[in-house]
């Protein structure tokens, strides 16, 4: 039984390496769910809706009454966009009831605290500055920043999506969105909107997968396998600081409400 | 809104006087009837407006524009409704087709907008300009702005005719140097009703004012303030090549083997899916053709702005700012490929900046894995 230290700790990088690693569920279900339901009807909406604006060149001796697949990736896309849709709103409910990872206050920056954290996650994540290892248990607070740009444009994509979808459907439910081409100067300029702002969910998801990869490769605590199980793994010391600055801030939380 | 009633004659005892037939005016209406989307009683309806109303005086403005609507309303599939409206005993002024000019036409607008105040409908085909004075349009001396707001203020109705006075069409292009201003914008407190269209279809034209004649009232208008009648549908939904559309199946370029099958038009430019109007179900020319009919696609001529919403020949527009060629997927596809780039950049320096938490992070695992690969030594 061998008890030395262990020869790879590192002073620079006061990672608590050798150190147990401490198991924290941050992704509920809901969450996971959300997330690859989200994740594949963006994927189906972003090809079907490419091949809407770009039809592939279809070489074929049919009849127009053999075919129907322009209609059938047409019907694909509006199925998917109610996936979307109807998925998004319950991330947003969610937003509300799930755990201290899921709230909306990880996405909206409305204290000053938020706004260090996005500055110090620039520096050690995007100019790699050697300084210390910054660590968050669920989002930090540059991803949640981008989480809820990435919100926004999903609002938009709806708005915008729905305005055209309105003069297709015969339900109600998208008619309450005719209003849109009128703001918009006309089903062309919205469409087109519509076209260019996929754009941002291709850029999105290339980033993305490549950030979560990166996490994982620097980090070494299971950010990729996190939306799959909900677990990430943050050492002991870690937790305990965590706890403590929490402890904290519930106090000061306290203190004010008592005050007033 | 009552139509006017009056001794004066009516429609009927005018059209009898030209030497239609009863037999003419009943098919008229009932042509009318179908068009405007009426109920089986509309036509008795409208025949019965017609043989009681005497005729609602109409003036009808002609601003910054290529006079493309009027030609169209003549052009309209049933000579009546040439002769109801636009004829010189209709129409109390258009500079186009009356017969008076100068200071005799000025009299007579004056005088109908005084007998008839209140009561006549304002027909405005062309855009305003604002720019300066608004001497880049200017009738008898005064601006297109001023003659519109002078006739407006004793309009029953106000008729946007065609594209110049429903959104500006053409004159108001980028940079739209005469700064041409569609009627809704400078009208305030009165009823417009747009029948877009560079030019609108005849029979959408007579419909409108038809209905206003018959029923007394406005049609039924949408959110942009269309009637309903006429344009709630896109091009598409009513277009023949639909069928090719939904099979995928589509001209690449107007001279290839499925152009001549008449496949759809959609990747040669057609905006048929994004176009309000009635082209499909009425066509042009007493019914004969209509641009997709002929081979060419749909290019929006009733939609805001179609004319800088270019390229004609191209389903997807081109980015603003980023010239002609660039559409929005040849910049999105500049933009991954330089984010590509700049994660590759990314991963390199994180090998090199951050090896020293690499090299830990893999030491501990690669020491675990002899551990347990070897555990006697
Ligand atoms: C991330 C989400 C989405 C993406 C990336 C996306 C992408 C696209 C693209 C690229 C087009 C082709 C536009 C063109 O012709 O140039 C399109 C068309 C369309 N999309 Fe989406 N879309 C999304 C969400 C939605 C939603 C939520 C709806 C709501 C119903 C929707 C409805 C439509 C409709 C109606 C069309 C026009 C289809 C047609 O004219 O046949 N989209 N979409
Ligand atoms: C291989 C593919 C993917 C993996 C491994 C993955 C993994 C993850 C992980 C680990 C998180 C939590 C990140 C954090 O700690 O901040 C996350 C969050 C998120 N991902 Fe992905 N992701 C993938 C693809 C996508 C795609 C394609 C989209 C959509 C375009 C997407 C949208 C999101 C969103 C919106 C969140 C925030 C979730 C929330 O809090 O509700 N992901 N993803
Ligand atoms: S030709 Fe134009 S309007 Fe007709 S189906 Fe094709 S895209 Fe639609």
């Amino acid at each position: 039984m061998n008890q030395t230290r262990p020869k790879y700790t590192n002073k620079t990088y006061p990672v608590m390496l050798g150190r147990k690693l401490r198991r924290v569920y941050v992704w509920e279900l809901p969450v996971r769910v959300f997330h690859w339901l989200n994740a594949l009807a963006i994927v189906v909406l972003c090809v079907t809706g490419y091949l809407i604006g770009n039809p592939p060149a279809i070489m074929s001796g049919n009849e127009a009454s053999e075919q129907y697949i322009f209609g059938t990736i047409r019907f694909i896309h509006f199925a998917a966009a109610y996936v979307f849709f109807f998925n998004f709103l319950f991330r947003i409910y969610w937003g509300f009831v799930g755990n201290k990872y899921a709230r909306w206050r990880n996405f909206i920056p409305t204290t000053r605290r938020y706004w260090k954290e996005m500055w110090e996650v620039m520096k050690v994540d995007i100019f790699l500055e050697r300084c210390r290892e910054h660590v968050s248990v669920g989002h930090n607070a540059m991803a949640g920043f981008i989480y809820f740009i990435f919100f926004l444009m999903s609002g938009i994509m709806v708005i915008t999506g729905f305005g055209l979808y309105a003069s297709m459907s015969t339900w109600w439910f998208p008619k309450l969105f005719a209003w849109v081409p009128g703001l918009f100067g006309g089903d062309f300029v919205l469409r087109n909107w519509h076209h260019a702002l996929m754009w941002f969910f291709i850029l999105f998801t290339i980033v993305h997968v490549y950030l979560v990869m990166y996490h994982d490769y620097v980090e070494g605590r299971g950010e990729i396998s996190s939306m799959g199980g909900g677990w990430k793994f943050i050492e002991e010391a870690q937790f305990q600081e965590d706890l403590r600055d929490t402890e904290e801030q519930e106090q000061k939380k306290k203190k004010e409400a008592a005050h007033h | 809104m009552p139509a006017t009633q009056s001794k004066r004659r009516t429609y009927y005892d005018e059209l009898m006087e030209r030497g239609y037939s009863r037999r003419d005016f009943m098919k008229f209406c009932a042509t009318m009837a179908a068009y405007m989307g009426l109920e089986a009683s509309g036509a008795a309806q409208i025949s019965e407006a017609l043989m009681t109303h005497s005729r609602v005086p109409v003036i009808w403005l002609h601003f910054q524009e290529c006079t493309c609507c009027s030609e169209s309303f003549i052009r309209s599939s049933h000579p009546i409704v040439a002769d109801v409206i636009l004829d010189k005993v209709s129409l109390d002024y258009t500079e186009t087709l009356m017969a008076a000019s100068g200071h005799a036409a000025e009299a007579a607008m004056h005088k109908t907008m005084e007998e008839h105040y209140g009561e006549y409908i304002l027909c405005v085909e062309g855009s305003v300009s604002t720019f300066g004075g608004g001497e880049y349009c200017c009738i008898g001396g005064r601006s297109s702005e001023q003659i519109l707001q002078e006739t407006a203020e004793g309009a029953k109705a106000i008729l946007a005719w065609g594209s110049c006075a429903c959104n500006g069409c053409i004159q108001a292009a980028k940079p739209n140097p005469t700064r041409a201003t569609p009627i809704h914008k400078l009208v305030k407190g009165k009823p417009v009703i747009k029948v877009p269209g560079c030019p609108p279809i005849g029979e959408v034209m007579a419909g409108t004012l038809l209905h206003i004649i018959t029923f007394g009232t406005l049609p039924e208008l949408d959110r942009v303030g269309r009637p309903k009648a006429f344009y709630s549908k896109r091009v598409h939904d009513s277009c023949y090549r639909r069928p090719y559309y939904d099979a995928g199946l589509f001209a690449e370029t107007f001279d290839d083997e499925n152009a001549k099958k008449g496949y759809c038009l959609y990747k040669v430019g057609c905006k048929g899916p994004m176009t309000y109007n009635a082209c499909g179900i009425m066509r042009w020319n007493n019914g004969v053709s209509y641009p997709i009919q002929s081979g060419h696609g749909c290019f929006g001529c009733s939609e805001e702005n179609f004319w800088d919403n270019g390229p004609i020949y191209r389903q997807m527009a081109s980015f603003p700012g980023f010239g002609i060629e660039a559409n929005a997927d040849k910049i999105g596809i500049a933009a991954a490929a330089a984010t590509g780039a700049g994660i590759a950049a990314h991963a390199i320096a994180t090998n090199i900046r951050k090896r020293g938490i690499l090299s830990s992070l893999q030491e501990e695992g690669k020491d675990a894995e002899e551990k347990l690969d070897n555990p006697l030594t």
